[in-house]
């Protein structure tokens, strides 16, 4: 089961509206699952732009690095400060404490594009 | 996808699989940096049965293989085994492989599961006076390794272990089953080789676990190659390959160019002549940011000046590190270099290998 309030991308990258019209990034359990323990996060800075479908950072395991991509034009608001310290917070809270970034979209609706819960569960299942 | 004889035991044990060569494998059970450290403080078990075996047989098996390898085989006595590479014409590297002399009419080559099927094809044609045989598919083989192993396996065999030096061998029996008990590996810690009838494999996997009374973990490809990369052990197809001279990887110690002919000695001498025009060399980053296979090295206006082999977050520093050839005259020990990763450049430092201490090696013969 993954979490029915937020919006997913085939890059396994989750994205969810807050009350205040931001929107948080992170990454799937399914992600984090698949890439094992998680030693580095490679967060963009804050203020910078990027377009739909751009790599606006990286998620290293001891084995690999793992582009993450943002599906929609924005801007970045903040990054997740823990993540540099305490990267293995992606491990054991991808949803909630292991964040990524907040994001100002160019266009708020650019998300109804994106799956949701049960579309993305389909996904996973066919993958 | 090829199977190990273990593939059901690692299913049973929750293994995250991976393609390697065309071999499904496990690259971790529990998590990299737990097998890991496993490793390094008490013990590991590693399936690496996709690793191909060649034999060599005949009067003329000695001088046959010692003129298609770098290093000098004629200086092995039966139950000893060496490190080597194997060269083209122009020095560059076929495969790297341990051989063991059984006989001076018998040796088997341990060689990388991708490279057995060129290896064999490469070997045929430069072995006209000795017999080769691909047995790769009669030996299971487990790395057994980390400063436990030895008590770990005395519990299963007659064979007195302490007799088995470093890059030595004997044949015996473990738990029953017949076995090439080799001591050697690819962690730097002290460990043994074991190869055994492939359809064996499971028992004696069973067998040194219940042994272990708990000190034993099972250990995926993925603790294999950071281990390795602590020690700056050279992995085939990422730090060397037909494009890098054994000379230019750091390699120069199996290279034995005062000795009799062999393919690519020419090369070498003449590239050793010439002077190298780059080198493979151990850098620490000074920051977090990983440093992987195929990054540039640049110079201070960003151009390309050499390349990332190989990189990881090391489990036992907890610091970033990697193998990169970068040119002659700037390979010294405390040389700063820039590393590109995606869009930063990043700085690192040249060090010494191995990147870490082992707390255990095997023993060396007097």
């Amino acid at each position: 089961m993954v979490p029915q309030n937020l919006r997913y991308t085939r890059e396994h990258e989750w994205l969810r509206l807050e009350a205040d019209g931001t929107v948080t990034l992170g990454i799937t359990d399914h992600a984090q699952d698949a890439l094992g323990d998680v030693v580095y996060v490679d967060l963009p800075d804050v203020g910078a732009s990027f377009s739909a479908n751009d790599a606006l950072g990286a998620v290293e395991s001891v084995k690999a690095a793992s582009d993450v991509f943002v599906p929609v034009d924005a801007e970045v608001l903040e990054v997740n400060e823990l993540l540099k310290d305490e990267p293995a917070i992606v491990n054991e809270d991808c949803y909630g404490k292991g964040w990524f970034v907040r994001l100002k979209l160019a266009r708020v609706e650019d998300l109804n594009a994106l799956f949701d819960a049960a579309a993305y569960e389909a996904f996973l299942a066919d993958a | 996808m090829k199977q190990t004889p273990f593939y059901a035991l690692h299913q049973s044990l929750g293994a995250k699989f991976v393609d390697f060569g065309g071999w499904s494998l496990p690259v971790q059970f529990t998590g990299i940096a737990a097998e890991h450290a496993a490793v390094r403080s008490r013990a590991g078990l590693f399936d690496v049965s996709h690793m191909g075996e060649l034999e060599v047989r005949g009067p003329q098996a000695l001088s046959a293989l010692d003129a298609v390898v770098t290093n000098d085989l004629s200086v092995l006595v039966d139950g000893q085994a060496c490190y080597t590479a194997m060269c083209y014409p122009d020095g560059g590297i076929v495969d790297d492989l341990v051989i063991y002399r059984f006989a001076q009419d018998h040796f088997l080559i341990c060689c990388n599961a991708s490279n057995c099927a060129k290896d064999f094809d490469w070997l045929s044609e430069q072995i006209t006076t000795a017999s080769l045989q691909n047995v790769s598919d009669q030996y299971a083989q487990l790395a057994l390794q980390g400063i436990e192993s030895p008590k770990i396996l005395q519990k299963l065999t007659q064979t007195p272990l302490e007799g088995i030096y470093s890059y030595h061998f004997a044949l015996g029996q473990v738990a029953g089953v017949q076995a090439i008990i080799s001591r050697t590996g690819y962690t730097g810690e002290d460990g043994f080789e074991l190869y055994v009838p492939w359809d064996e494999g499971p028992r004696v996997w069973e067998a040194l676990m219940e042994a272990s009374d708990g000190q034993l973990s099972p250990a995926g490809l993925g603790a294999r190659d950071t281990l390795r990369l602590e020690m700056k052990f050279a992995l085939y197809g990422n730090d060397i390959d037909a494009t890098t001279t054994p000379l230019e990887a750091g390699l120069g110690w199996i290279t034995k160019l005062n000795k009799k002919a062999f393919i690519g000695k020419e090369a070498l001498a003449a590239q050793k002549a010439a002077g190298l025009k780059r080198r493979l060399v151990a850098f620490v980053m000074d920051g977090p940011a990983i440093p992987r296979h195929g990054y540039e090295i640049v110079d201070a206006d960003g151009q390309a000046v050499g390349h990332v082999t190989s990189g990881t977050r090391s489990p036992s520093s907890n610091k970033s590190i990697g193998l990169a050839y970068v040119p002659e005259g700037q390979h010294a020990v405390g040389q700063k270099l820039n590393v590109r990763i995606r869009q930063r450049v990043e700085t690192a430092t040249i060090v010494k290998p191995p990147f870490v201490k082992t707390i255990s090696s095997a023993p060396k013969k007097a």
